[in-house]
């Protein structure tokens, strides 16, 4: 027969001090682990959510990144005619030839100068993406100095509201609108027309990559190896969603320092989580005794210890995972490894990150526990009486 | 019995409670040490004494623009500059593209590149031989031992940035103080075979004459193209490597964040070993007033305890640091940082260990007090 919970549950009330020390012990551990986590998922969130599965990107055979050179201009009306392609209302293909470049703005505090990505995109750029908001005003008009800025541009630089001029490249550009990519990583970009980037950063010649939009699925993988065979083309495609996933690498050492850490605390907390329970199995003695001559099994005696010592765990759980919920939604940046530009993303409470640290909590009240829970199965009852 | 074997036998009576003690804050004062250690590396650390003579000057805008060829002999005009060479990142593939076979490529000008890395030596025959040949490449000695190159080897780096496919022949092994790890060509080879690299540099490493002139020839590099078409940021070396240990985000107060969780956990585990083991002993308390020890004594006598035991703590994680660090400094591509990390160590453990003695004074500071106030009287009734 299993002991009661309550048994364990008043047990830990009794001890209220000890208790909240280990709980919070713990709940240190976890805030860290969940902050690590809540960075990983953000990354993966601002990466991961730009792709496209039906976009397909086109660059320079062996390049790597939007930034890294171009083609010549003669190549996309060859681009344009490949089958497959969506068309918007008017039959117009759905491709858009397009340049990446940096910019240096300065950030609003004044702490220091930001690259921050520029991008020119063709007639058709805004109809290839989906899932676009415009928050403030209009979006730019062709052959006009003109920007639109994301969401997160316009908290952080100073002159982005509608209607201000910014300054880069080789002159003032008139901010027309504020947009917003859902979390993706367009949010740390400034829009402009492609013939206008080009103009001012001398690229008119050629572009730096185009963006293919597909009818469905199957056509967008046909078109990543059309672009590819194709001899007059010399070019290369992949998926956008397979582009953006190679720049989630961003953040691989933030994930080898996350399990550095997360493990060197957790192993300290399994040490400190044994001790509490060592400490309530010798207070505890005497009634673990009472409790074999009553009729319980060792059996349940080493459960109801391992359990005291996981809900002692999972509180200091709870207590992590709440502390750390005002963090949720704060944005912070990491740059791009292949841009060399700034990525702004939010730090996520996931339901995945909550059920790690539950879990993460878990394993340690379990390994924490095991040892005192069989030492106090395993003690002669007439000396424990004794004591 | 002196005080201090009191204190002793007291803090190893219950010896699975403080090994158990020991061994967590152990652990978190590791981490610790070990933050404090890259912290030191990233932001205390100011490389060599050669390596503080040189600045690196980059397009202003980013790393993926590239500067004009000429910039070379402009920056040379300038007072206090003794050497400028094109120090420009191949990336590339060598083998395969998996990252235990990435190293660090640039190409270079052979005839003053060793004069400008003085740290780095190299046979004068070998440096003659590279410089004789367009096609050929030098390379740090522990990666040749790393893919067992001899000179002779032929060396395929497949562009990506640069669409060329680069037949290098290694002509010479260098040796170098610091870790180093690259390989380094001509970069006339890439300006010939590609159009649009002709006449362009991705960055330039520039020798000043004295540390005294590093700040100001940097400063006259970038006045002197402020308003080019392609203006100029220029940094110490230093500088330009922080440039990429900030592009992961926030990296200080990373650290910051996790140094202190790491503190606060040590404070926690001490302060609760603390109060099992002195509300064990509210009778023994009594028992030592009644024998007449003061109050003073009896509480230096707990916070001694708490102290001895952070103390032995520290110790343990600061020793582990050591090899954990010496292990990642081997590592193939953060390694060099991590050597740094590792000569800042005995700055660190020391510091390490105050915050132990600290954290056990604090922790035990307060149940201390409650148990030397204790009454006798009801000091021996407790039944603990």
């Amino acid at each position: 027969m299993a002991i009661p919970i309550t048994y364990n549950v008043r047990n830990m009330i009794l001890r209220k001090g000890l208790t909240l020390m280990t709980a919070l012990g713990i709940a240190l551990t976890v805030m860290t682990a969940v902050f690590l986590m809540m960075l990983l998922a953000g990354m993966r969130k601002a990466f991961v959510s730009s792709g496209d599965p039906l976009n397909v990107l086109v660059l320079r055979k062996g390049s790597t990144s939007e930034l890294a050179g171009g083609f010549t201009k003669d190549k996309l009306p060859i681009l344009r005619e490949l089958p497959g392609i969506a068309r918007d209302s008017h039959g117009d293909p759905l491709v858009s030839g397009e340049w990446v470049v940096v910019v240096v703005l300065p950030r609003k505090d004044g702490s220091g100068e930001v690259n921050v990505t520029l991008r020119g995109m063709g007639p058709q750029g805004l109809d290839v993406r989906r899932n676009l908001k415009l928050v403030e005003g209009q979006w730019f008009s062709s052959g006009q100095h003109e920007v639109v800025v994301s969401q997160s541009i316009h908290n952080r630089f100073s002159h982005t509201n509608v209607g201000d001029m910014l300054d880069f490249g080789k002159g003032p550009w008139k901010v027309t609108g504020i947009f917003d990519a859902g979390g993706s990583a367009y949010d740390s970009e400034i829009w402009g027309e492609v013939n206008q980037v080009a103009d001012q950063f001398n690229r008119q010649n050629a572009i730096g990559s185009a963006y293919l939009r597909a009818t469905d699925t199957v056509s967008a993988d046909a078109l990543v190896h059309r672009v590819a065979d194709d001899q007059r083309l010399e070019l290369e495609g992949m998926l956008e969603t397979t582009y953006y996933e190679k720049q989630t690498q961003s953040g691989a050492p933030i994930r080898f320092m996350g399990y550095i850490v997360g493990l060197t605390m957790a192993i300290g907390s399994i040490f400190a989580a044994a001790n509490t329970m060592y400490a309530a199995v010798a207070y505890r003695s005497r009634e673990i005794a009472t409790l074999r001559v009553i009729g319980f099994r060792k059996g349940s005696i080493v459960m109801s210890f391992v359990f005291e010592s996981v809900l002692l765990a999972l509180l200091g759980a709870a207590a992590g995972i709440v502390l750390m919920l005002p963090f949720n939604g704060m944005s912070t940046g990491t740059s791009n490894s292949v841009t060399f530009s700034e990525v702004v993303f939010s730090l996520r409470i996931t339901l995945g990150v909550v059920g790690y640290a539950v879990l993460f909590a878990v394993v340690m009240g379990l390994i924490g526990g095991v040892a005192p829970a069989w030492g106090a199965a395993r003690r002669e009852i007439l000396a424990s009486l004794r004591d | 019995m002196t005080l201090a074997r009191f204190v002793r036998k007291n803090a190893f009576r219950n010896k699975r409670r403080s090994i158990l003690t020991v061994l967590s804050m152990a652990f978190s004062l590791l981490l610790l040490s070990f933050l404090m250690s890259v912290w030191r590396a990233f932001y205390i650390d100011q490389g060599s004494a050669e390596s503080a003579q040189r600045l690196i000057v980059r397009h202003k805008v980013s790393l993926a623009n590239f500067l004009p060829g000429f910039y070379r002999e402009k920056i040379h005009t300038i007072p206090a500059v003794v050497h400028v060479i094109p120090v420009n990142w191949f990336q590339g593939i060598y083998r395969d593209a998996k990252p235990e076979n990435f190293f660090a490529r640039f190409g270079t000008d052979p005839d003053e590149f060793f004069d400008t890395y003085k740290e780095l030596s190299i046979p004068a025959d070998q440096l003659d031989a590279w410089r004789k040949d367009r096609a050929g490449a030098v390379a740090d000695a522990a990666l040749a031992k790393k893919y067992g190159w001899k000179v002779g080897e032929r060396i395929v780096i497949t562009g990506d940035i640069y669409p060329i496919k680069l037949e290098l022949t290694l002509r010479g092994i260098f040796t170098s103080t610091q870790p180093n790890n690259a390989l380094y060509f001509n970069w006339k080879y890439v300006e010939e075979g590609l159009a649009f690299a002709k006449g362009h540099a991705g960055t330039f490493g520039i020798l000043v004459d004295s540390p005294q002139n590093v700040d100001r020839v940097a400063k006259a590099v970038d006045v002197m193209f402020a308003n080019a078409p392609e203006p100029t940021k220029t940094e110490t070396e230093k500088g330009f490597q922080l440039s990429f240990i900030n592009m992961l985000g926030n990296v200080k107060a990373f650290i910051m964040v996790i140094s202190l969780a790491a503190v606060f956990t040590i404070l926690l585990v001490s302060g609760n070993t603390m109060a099992m083991s002195i509300r064990e002993r509210t009778r023994e308390v009594a028992v030592l007033k009644t024998l007449g020890f003061r109050r003073q004594t009896i509480l230096g006598l707990f916070i001694g305890e708490a102290v001895a035991i952070a103390l032995l703590g520290g110790i343990c994680g600061t020793l582990v640091a050591y090899p954990l660090l010496l292990g990642m400094s081997q590592a193939p591509q953060l390694g060099g940082l991590f050597l740094v990390a590792l000569r800042e160590w005995k700055y660190v453990a020391p510091v390490a260990w105050g915050v132990a003695i600290a954290s056990g004074f604090l922790s035990s500071a307060i149940p201390a007090y409650g148990a030397s106030r204790t009454g006798i009287v009801d000091g021996l009734r407790h039944i603990g």
